[in-house]
């Protein structure tokens, strides 16, 4: 306890800096996600496509990645860039295919419904599939995120910031109090951002709450 | 595209610091480290299945994916000291898990008419649990065997920070001699190493699985790499 007293603005900093390098990457790859999602619910060489490159990538341990992108990119070995294209990699492996199946169980009934009141393609998508599609999006993006929050630390061991670094300086220093802070934070700022985008999700989806009065969205 | 260079070089694949050796350190940790996880968690995961109950398990298992596998591992090192027990023991807490939730998962979602069809017949608990139950979940729990590899195969890797072997001392000797050529060759073998073992198993479980479940691959790979959602609360437990 007296380590994290004396210690508080470093902690701060460390803290901020977490979060960035954590969910820049998250909101890339949803932005990312959500056409490429939308391209293999569409066809089915885009589905065979996405869901085995989502497997490759996912599959490439993250610390490797951290350190390879350097050779495609053509960025510095240490550039924060290559934590962020890292992460966003992985969150779009994630996403898209728990995109394309949330569109797919999209009901036909509401998809024709809306075609027929006159919704064009794109409009359909945006005003009816994908607010349907947001309870499984969510669940996702919460897998994604926590991921995401606990793979920056591992970055530490070559050079990049963020709480990972009370991993790597309490070792070199056998400060264990730090590596437990360390330990701990991570775990809660797993916990807020979860439950955060939990609220976040039930907010956007106002008909999901059946019996509040509230029902105006279409009922799947 | 000369930071490829270092891998090519046939002279840095054989000796002692040889790409072969960490190669084969690799292997070996993660070879001692899968056989222990399977030894321990196949058979509580289908006991605890057989018997039903604990459902704490599987959810526990995804809380995992919180906890910082750095943390953990400097933290039993600091501990314990230098040497193979810390990062084994870390491992372990990372490997058996997916594999005890993919047994339990695997057993619990047998369908319950087969069940009762084998009792019918006349099978005692034993048989049923060995010849039905764990033939028909066989999938969930190779997705989990997988999962468990992949995250064994990668952690193993940052092993090498706290004074291990293994094909992350490419990594780590190569940031500390500022020579990225070695860094990212040594990236790109992990790579290559964490694809093929998967693709491994994704054979294995073709061969092993009866082919009147491989109409349904979905549940054993969503068991994998990437639980999907519903039902899960990433972190709730691990907090």
């Amino acid at each position: 306890m007296t380590w994290v007293l004396g210690n508080l603005p470093l902690i701060g900093d460390l803290l901020v800096e977490h979060i960035l390098f954590a969910l820049i990457p998250v909101v890339i790859g949803l932005v990312l996600a959500i056409p490429l999602g939308w391209l293999a619910n569409r066809t089915r060489i885009g589905r065979t496509i996405v869901i085995n490159l989502s497997g490759l990538l996912y599959t490439i341990p993250s610390l490797a990645l951290f350190v390879f992108l350097p050779a495609i990119l053509g960025t510095s070995i240490l550039d924060p860039i290559n934590v962020i294209v890292a992460l966003s990699v992985y969150t779009v492996a994630l996403l898209v295919r728990t995109i394309a199946d949330a569109l797919s169980a999209v009901p036909d009934l509401v998809v024709n419904s809306a075609t027929a009141m006159g919704y064009t393609a794109v409009r359909r998508f945006v005003g009816v599939d994908l607010p349907l599609a947001i309870p499984v999006i969510v669940a996702g993006l919460r897998v994604a995120a926590v991921s995401s929050i606990s793979l920056v630390t591992v970055g530490s061991t070559v050079g990049f910031g963020g709480l990972g670094r009370m991993f790597t300086d309490g070792f070199q220093r056998v400060i264990t109090a730090e590596i437990i802070t360390g330990i701990v934070l991570v775990l809660l700022l797993a916990l807020v951002v979860d439950t955060l985008l939990v609220q976040a999700g039930k907010a956007l989806t106002p008909w999901e709450r059946a019996g509040q009065g509230t029902r105006q969205g279409a009922e799947a | 595209m000369n930071y490829l260079g270092w891998l090519f070089d046939g002279a840095n694949w054989s000796g002692p610091q040889g790409i072969t050796q960490r190669l084969i350190e690799h292997l070996g940790y993660t070879a001692l480290t899968m056989l222990i996880a399977l030894a321990v968690a196949v058979p509580i995961g289908a006991w605890i299945g057989h018997r039903s109950g604990g459902g704490v398990i599987v959810t526990g298992a995804n809380g995992l994916r919180a906890l910082p596998t750095l943390g953990l591992l400097v933290l039993l090192v600091t501990w314990i000291g230098l040497g193979f027990t810390g990062p084994l023991i870390a491992l372990l807490v990372l490997g058996i898990p997916p594999i005890l939730a993919g047994t339990y998962a695997g057993i619990r979602n047998v369908d319950r008419a087969i069940v009762d069809a084998a009792t019918g017949m006349g099978m005692r608990g034993r048989d049923v649990l060995f010849k039905v139950e764990l033939p028909n979940a066989l999938p969930l729990i190779i997705g989990g065997i997988r999962s468990a590899l992949l995250q064994i195969v990668s952690t193993a890797t940052i092993a090498a920070y706290v004074g291990l072997g293994g094909l992350g001392r490419f990594i780590f000797d190569g940031l500390a001699q500022r020579d990225f050529p070695q860094m990212i060759g040594g990236s790109i073998l992990v790579a290559v190493l964490a694809v093929v073992l998967d693709l491994l198993f994704g054979g294995l479980q073709k061969l092993l699985v009866s082919p009147g479940l491989q109409a349904a691959p979905r549940g054993a790979r969503r068991l994998r790499a990437v639980p999907s959602s519903r039902q899960q609360d990433p972190v709730a437990e691990a907090a």
